[in-house]
């Protein structure tokens, strides 16, 4: 069958060339900025930035961060946006930290109930996106402030006036699900490793590294499921097609508010994951955890490739966009340069991510 | 006579204080091309989303197969059979042909947690159907936004004639179409209807009615103005109706046949 269609092929239709195949990626523009960050450091970075403990150190903000980013993606591809991510993080924060510590719950139930209450303000969220027709950026900016709002408020209401909920680690330090969503993972692994010299170790003999942080192996999870219900399910296409033109979804029998909405869902989510992990590493959670991740996540999944207006982007590409934000942001501090130029480094990036991605979808739409 | 397939009874359309439709009967049975004619505005697009579940009519009844019905989407019409090729396409540029030809309607293999769109099987369809309507792609994976206007046209048609058991909708399906690609859409509606379908064709243009047509009813400001059978009217006269009478027959002479 693809025989005879190879036959019959226009002579006016060269082939594509490799590079031309290459330049539809829309992660491409996140490869290429990584090998740039990548090149940077290696020439301007202290050598221990690229030690195993070096690379954990940069990976685990990435990984926490990129959490967030492929949500932001998603719903970004979907023609959405959600500045709330950031006040989100605060608030299932509170919400799990109060049902873990005020309540006492098992993990078991504390983690599920903490993703359903995230998933519903995500589904207020977007039900009063769609219903009212608004722009995402306007409501969800309305939430970024009720929501860290309702977070001070609360943690002060559960805690009799501090802004501040401790004692997290003393109820789920012994929680049998605890080591999935804190901690370092294969740490077996990891000091067998040591034991026959293949990474770096103390002088105890102990290795520097323990173990991989369990967000890295989340992060690195969510990246690949993301990446495959992107491009090869149904749900995938719909995406796509919600954020390319809801109208044209719509007629064409894609139940546009559904993926609308179940992706503002998706996007608590990951922000509940992000809260869950991070308030067990600490032991806490307070009113700023969290604070302008939305920008971040946002900026991390434009690097990506995601357009601002939709239809168009990768969840992997989200994937490298947060590895390069781990990097730049860690990274200065192995290097000489004063580390408040972070800022101008990271918005130049968005620039020139922005310039690059609108350069490719005028040669994707043929555009000229 | 056979039932029609579908029947759309006394359908009036309000949008805020604009009445685009005012009362419009219409029905169209297996095997048959019912066209639909009316001048800019008249009302034949708004009409068809009310067939093809985009809009809710404000008052009307919609008869499926006999039955009352009410579509709440067009998912529910397409899950009916009844497909339709809008007259803005409904196709999103950044998207390749196959993902646009299926989107909403993904075939998928495999079961439970393990089942995906199956882009293989899909590639291969999208391009056979392109195939039968006289258009070679590039590739499968080319995004429509690089395709020209009357090739983005033609796979807005393939698609609906690939998924339209039932029904088939044309909202001036031929508006960015060369001789030859007219010619193949005209005779891929015969060849449709030849297998029982019932096709709505709209259209601008007499000649191309007056081809495919086996009935043709005129729009006119919301309304209808009256619906004829092949044989039982002329193309001038259709022409004159669709201008809404006396208009047209003062342009006549001076145009003679140009239009
Ligand atoms: N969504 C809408 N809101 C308001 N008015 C509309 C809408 N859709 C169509 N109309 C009006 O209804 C009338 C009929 O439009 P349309 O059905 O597109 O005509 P046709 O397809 O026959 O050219 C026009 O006057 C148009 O302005
Ligand atoms: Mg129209």
């Amino acid at each position: 069958m693809s025989d005879s269609v190879q036959i019959q092929t226009d002579e006016r239709i060269g082939a594509e060339s490799f590079g031309a195949k290459l330049m539809k990626r829309p992660e491409l523009g996140a490869v290429a900025g990584l090998v740039l960050v990548l090149v940077f450091f290696l020439i301007t970075a202290d050598r221990s930035m690229f030690t195993l403990a070096g690379v954990i150190n940069f990976m685990t903000p990435a990984a926490q961060l990129g959490i967030l980013a492929i949500g932001a993606s998603l719903l970004m591809i979907g023609g959405e946006f959600d500045l709330s991510i950031g006040s989100m993080v605060a608030f299932s924060g509170l919400f799990f930290a109060a049902a873990t510590v005020t309540m006492g719950l098992p993990l078991i139930v504390a983690i599920p109930l903490t993703f359903v209450f995230s998933a519903a303000v995500g589904a207020v969220n977007g039900a009063i996106v769609i219903r009212s027709g608004l722009p995402s950026f306007i409501v969800t900016l309305a939430f970024l402030f009720i929501l860290r709002g309702l977070s001070l408020v609360g943690l002060k209401l559960a805690t009799g006036g501090s802004t501040q909920l401790r004692g997290v680690r003393d109820v789920v330090e012994t929680d049998w699900l605890a080591p999935v969503f804190s901690g370092d993972a294969f740490t077996g692994v990891f000091a067998m490793l040591a034991r026959n010299g293949l990474i770096e170790t103390f002088k105890s003999g102990a290795p520097k590294v323990p173990g991989l942080p369990v967000e890295i192996l989340w992060f690195a999870a969510l990246a690949l499921v993301a990446t495959y219900v992107l491009l090869r399910t149904p749900a995938g296409n719909w995406i796509f097609a919600s954020g390319g033109d809801a109208n044209a979804a719509s007629n064409s029998g894609v139940p546009v508010k559904a993926v609308k909405i179940s992706l503002f869902m998706l996007t608590a989510c990951c922000a509940a994951l992000v809260a869950i992990i991070t308030v067990m590493d600490a032991g806490s959670t307070d009113a700023r955890r969290g604070f302008q991740k939305e920008f971040e996540a946002i900026i991390a999944s434009v690097i990506g490739g995601c357009l601002l207006t939709g239809g168009y982007g990768s969840a992997i590409g989200a994937f490298f966009g947060a590895i390069i934000f781990g990097m730049v942001v860690i990274g200065l501090t192995y290097t000489g340069i004063d580390q408040d130029w972070f800022q101008v480094f990271l918005g130049g990036m968005l620039l020139l991510a922005v310039l690059f991605n609108n350069a490719i979808r005028k040669r994707v739409t043929g555009e000229r | 006579m056979t039932h029609p397939i579908i029947h759309m009874q006394d359908i009036k359309k309000h949008f805020g204080n604009v009445i685009a439709l005012n009362g419009v009967t219409f029905d169209v049975t297996a095997g048959e091309c019912h066209c639909l004619l009316g001048d800019n505005g008249a009302g034949k697009s708004t009409f068809i989303k009310t067939m093809s579940g985009v809009h809710k009519p404000t008052s009307g009844e919609i008869l499926f197969e006999g039955k009352p019905l009410s579509f709440s989407s067009p998912r529910d019409a397409m899950e009916a059979g009844i497909a339709t090729v809008f007259q803005d396409l409904a196709m999103i540029p950044l998207m390749s042909v196959t993902r646009n030809f299926f989107m909403g309607r993904e075939p998928t293999k495999g079961r439970g947690l393990a089942k995906r769109f199956d882009l293989n099987a899909a590639n291969d369809i999208c391009m056979e159907e392109m195939r039968k309507m006289g258009i070679n792609l590039r590739a499968p994976d080319q995004a429509v936004g690089t395709l020209s206007g009357g090739e983005r046209q033609t796979v807005a048609i393939a698609r609906a004639v690939y998924f339209g058991a039932k029904v088939l909708i044309l909202d001036e399906p031929t508006s960015a179409l060369g001789v030859r690609q007219t010619s193949n859409v005209l005779s891929t509606i015969a060849r449709v209807r030849a297998q029982g379908v019932g096709v709505v064709f709209i259209s601008h243009n007499v000649r191309h009615a007056m081809a495919v047509g086996d009935r043709f009813t005129v729009l006119n400001r919301g309304q209808t103005l009256g619906t004829a059978r092949k044989g039982e009217i002329t193309s001038a006269e259709l022409q004159d109706l669709m201008a809404g009478g006396q208009e047209l027959a003062t342009l006549d002479t001076s145009l003679g046949d140009t239009i």
